[in-house]
């Protein structure tokens, strides 16, 4: 148990000092960079909670794909982020102010968060216990059967992303030549073969 | 001390939260900043529901986190994909020029 609770201590530490260092960091790479290790040892409470499937899909979603998406847009645009970051100090007291009032009221109501008795027995879905069934088991077999319509609401949710991001960046530059099919199709005999008479004995 | 209880995950995750409105108000001008503020602000609801669903031996709060992620995940990649036709389209991202729409 000591072990479990050192651990707890050294991934919370790294994931607020992580977080902190997102928004305090002068380079937006270095940003993207400590936002990846937040949500790595984010992963490793996950863990710590038996949560073992949530913590890999946040690995895998976020480090692999939404950090590597920041970190190209961010390579890309070429921004002088220097001139974005005058003015922050002028910002710091009223957003100081704002996040500490806020902060001391979330602890305040979370801190002495207390279950009532009989809280247990209104579980909606109770985990099974884990020498029998492993977490990624528990989480599929009532992903794919009580809240399979959320499962494809989300993987709409992610097609509609999908077709949106590509429609917003899809760009035809001018000049370029591109395939038109209904030109293709329309082709006909007269358009597409040209009849040459030729004599014998003679070229073309 | 060494007892991890629900409310050491939920202060957790209630200072991850209040770093990201503090990023917020910190970088107003630099939007890049402001959507990943947003997605440490979606990791702290993450960590409440996994914490809640851990401890109250809920599995629904897991599969929640997971529709959470995807909805995260979505709406990352559009506002990345905003920005970059609106840098192509003005050449720049500070969030002050960003008043084209405004009537």
């Amino acid at each position: 148990m000591a072990i479990s609770g050192i651990f707890f201590y050294l991934f919370a530490s790294v994931t607020i000092a992580a977080g902190v260092m997102v928004i305090s960091a002068r380079n937006p790479v270095h940003s993207v960079l400590f936002l990846i290790l937040a949500f790595f040892n984010s992963a490793g409470l996950f863990v710590l909670l038996g949560a073992e499937f949530v913590a890999m899909i946040l690995v895998i979603v976020y480090v692999g794909a939404v950090a590597v998406l920041f970190l190209f847009v961010v390579m890309m645009l070429d921004v002088d982020f220097a001139e974005l970051r005058e003015g922050m100090l002028q910002y710091l007291p009223v957003g100081g102010t704002i996040g500490i009032i806020l902060m001391i009221e979330l602890i305040l109501v979370l801190g002495v968060w207390a279950f009532s008795p009989e809280a247990g027995t209104l579980a909606a879905a109770p985990t099974p216990p884990p020498a029998d069934v492993t977490n990624t088991e528990a989480i599929g077999l009532l992903l794919y059967t009580k809240y399979v319509y959320l499962f494809q609401a989300a993987g709409v949710v992610l097609l509609i992303a999908m077709v949106g991001a590509i429609v917003l960046t899809l760009r035809h530059k001018p000049g370029v030549k591109r395939q038109v099919i209904a030109d293709q199709v329309a082709r006909g005999p007269q358009t597409a073969i040209e009849i040459k008479k030729v004599k014998p004995g003679q070229g073309i | 001390m060494l007892e991890i209880g629900l409310s050491h995950y939920l202060t957790v995750a209630a200072i991850l939260f209040t770093i990201g409105i503090f990023g917020i108000f910190l970088n107003r001008k630099n939007v890049i900043i402001i959507l990943m503020a947003i997605e440490l602000m979606l990791l702290a609801v993450n960590i409440n529901l996994v914490a809640f669903s851990a401890f109250l031996n809920d599995l629904v709060g897991q599969i929640f986190a997971m529709l959470v992620l995807t909805v995260a995940a979505g709406e990352a990649a559009i506002g990345l994909a905003i920005l970059v036709a609106y840098f192509r389209n003005r050449g720049t991202i500070a969030v002050e020029d960003i008043n084209v729409m405004k009537g």
